[in-house]
């Protein structure tokens, strides 16, 4: 008759793991999915598309069957040089998100962490590079530096870390005296553990977003700063192709087809990168995600949110 | 019986979560009458202070209120727009929060924050806001010098001292007070609650008193409610409940702390614990930890019906004409 609470309970289901979460989220699926389909196309654009350089047929031809997405002024296949163009525009965009998000994590964690003269000395080249405007000085370090994708990441890098060091320092320090963080000092755990096994997962979500954004900013500023002359315009990205299709006169010749392939691949890019970071960020906060469905509940009874709780009589309809 | 102050009808409380709705409170009713302490006592999670705040409707979003009723002096709260719930709120039913730490603004003094509320909802002058929050900080036993002070220069106890004041500012006819001593030690707990009984005779206050000590719940309401997984299991007047505790989770949870006097026995506690509110037990929720389940209270809910005069209980085995 009498039975234990332990039979009668059904088995406890695992908390699905942050992956595969993830996965499941509907914005993370179409980011993800966007991003590894332009990556794909990019890394095989050599077995799929003609030479990007080589002078093919007559300059300035709208699209057709042979070429789809037309020629260039210099008569070049504008589909192999957008398929072509994204293997260095997303090379460079992830190694500066990735060369950013690892100096901005270690000099913002160590200063956060460590605080003192520390904190002071890292905190000052934080606020100096902070200072400095972005753009101009990666305008100036362009011009200077001998050109090519990787000078453009350095520079990149360079003007870009500041931002992601100083969003990190700051949760650092509200982390760096909870109870978890003295806990772990008493328990004799070495500094380099606290910060990094105790304290870094806790900043999982900014990390990650941080990361993005760098990317993000990184594709468009390399493609703002080619566009201009600034890189190696002998290259094949997605920059060159707006360099040359303005100076080829694109506007005045009306051939669009130059300039849109290459402009809506760094908006899909982008559009794709953004929806990732908003499922990350739905995903690592689950009260975004109840807020979610309350909201949608109070909709569909057409009840307008305000201060107080909402009343909802199932009876009176 | 006199007319009720506030009373409660088949309150329901859910928060939508993805995984779907959870019933934090489930049909739950009871009446306070002017004067009068009642008690909500449960465990952790059952239900207690959401059914507090939801009378307040101060719970925030995903929480909603799904039915029922709420009747303070005659008027539905629960019908009431923003305008009306900002009057109705503090002026007849105020609140002591759980944590007096985070209640009071760390950058304002003790003086300003009272005479904040007073001035929010009465047409005074500075000069006589500040004259009452003098005498309401003496009512609880504050130096009104202390005014002056921020809250970090006050100690746990004071900060507690002062969120009662400021709940009584406007003389309110009933007070929730959740938790009010939870975060404090049984000598300031003892200290407080005596100062809260004598300002209760002096103004002629009802209380609604939430914790999950039992023995001061005894000690201190004139009726007591138990809620188990967000329904109510058992209503009685205190002294009745400590005598003859009726439903088995309210025996359980007397025979969880030791008496002060008399013999010493085995604290028993209650076996399991409590259910997943996504999918609680069928039939009466408290079953799979119940030692006396019978057959029906897996998959029959018990009605809380009267006892005695003064007792109603949610169990099958004190309905003998169900058996």
């Amino acid at each position: 008759m009498v039975e234990t609470a332990d039979e009668q309970r059904a088995p406890a289901r695992r908390a699905p793991g942050f992956l595969s979460q993830l996965l499941r989220n509907r914005k993370a699926s179409i980011g993800l999915a966007v991003v590894a389909l332009i990556t794909l196309l990019a890394i095989l654009s050599p077995w799929i598309v003609r030479d990007p350089g080589a002078f093919l047929s007559i300059p300035l031809q709208p699209p057709s069957s042979e070429f789809w997405f037309g020629t260039t002024g210099q008569g070049q296949d504008v589909f192999a040089q957008t398929l072509y163009g994204a293997r260095t525009s997303l090379w460079v965009g992830f190694l500066v998100g990735t060369v950013v998000v690892i100096i901005g994590t270690s000099v913002g964690v160590a200063a956060g962490y460590f605080g003192g003269a520390v904190d002071d000395v890292l905190t000052t080249l934080i606020n100096v590079f902070l200072i400095m405007p972005g753009l101009p000085l990666a305008v100036v370090l362009a011009a200077y530096l001998p050109a090519g994708p990787l000078t453009l990441a350095f520079v990149l890098v360079v003007t870009g870390w500041s931002w992601h060091a100083r969003v990190i320092r700051a949760q650092t320090l509200a982390l760096r005296h909870k109870d978890f963080v003295n806990a772990a000092i008493v328990g004799g755990e070495s500094h380099a553990r606290i910060m990094f096994v105790e304290i870094l997962p806790n900043m999982t979500s900014l990390i990650v977003s941080g990361f993005i954004g760098a990317t993000v900013y990184a594709i468009g500023a390399q493609v703002g700063l080619e566009f201009l002359g600034l890189g190696d315009v002998s290259v094949v990205t997605w920059g060159t192709n707006l360099y040359w299709a303005a100076n080829n006169q694109a506007l005045l010749t009306e051939s669009w087809w130059t300039i849109v392939p290459t402009g809506f691949g760094i908006a899909i890019v982008g559009f794709a990168l953004v929806m990732i970071n908003f499922a990350i960020d739905e995903v690592t906060n689950p009260r975004l995600k109840a807020e979610g469905a309350w909201n949608a509940k109070l909709e569909a009874a057409r009840v307008k949110p305000g201060f107080s709780t909402p009343v909802l009589r199932k009876a009176d309809g | 019986m006199a007319e009720p102050l506030l009373s409660v009808n088949n309150l329901c409380v859910e928060y939508v979560t993805p995984a779907g709705p959870v019933r934090a409170v489930d049909d739950i009713s009871f009446e306070i009458s002017p004067g009068e302490v009642f008690g909500l006592a449960g465990e952790s999670g059952c239900g207690k202070s959401t059914a507090a705040l939801a009378v307040l409707r101060l719970l925030p979003p995903p929480a909603v209120i799904t039915g029922g009723s709420v009747l303070f002096q005659g008027e539905d709260v629960l019908a009431m727009d923003e305008a009306a719930l900002r009057r109705f709120r503090w002026r007849r039913l105020s609140l002591v929060f759980q944590s007096a730490m985070n209640a009071l603004n760390p950058v304002l003094t003790i003086g300003a924050q009272i005479t904040d509320v007073i001035e929010t909802h009465e047409r005074v002058s500075r000069a006589e806001a500040w004259d009452r929050a003098e005498h309401l900080v003496k009512l609880v036993g504050i130096d009104p010098m202390r005014l002056r002070s921020y809250p970090h220069q006050l100690s746990g106890g004071m900060r507690q001292r002062v969120v009662i004041a400021i709940a009584l500012a406007l003389e309110p006819p009933m007070m929730i007070m959740d938790e009010p001593t939870t975060a404090l030690d049984v000598v300031v707990q003892k200290e407080i609650m005596r100062q809260i009984a004598e300002l209760k005779d002096q103004l002629g206050f009802s209380i609604l008193f939430i914790t999950h000590d039992l023995s001061l719940m005894i000690e201190f309401s004139n009726r007591i409610g138990i809620l188990y997984a967000g329904k109510l299991v058992e209503v009685a007047e205190a002294r009745e409940l400590f005598e003859n505790p009726r439903h088995p989770y309210t025996r359980g949870l007397m025979s969880s702390f030791p008496p002060l006097r008399g013999p010493r026995r085995q604290l028993t506690g209650i076996g399991g614990s409590p259910p997943d509110m996504l999918h609680p037990p069928e039939g009466c929720r408290f079953h799979p930890r119940c030692a006396e389940a019978l057959v029906q209270c897996r998959t029959k809910s018990p009605e809380l019906q009267p006892a005695s005069a003064n007792a109603s209980v949610a169990c099958h085995l004190h309905h003998e004409a169900e058996r």
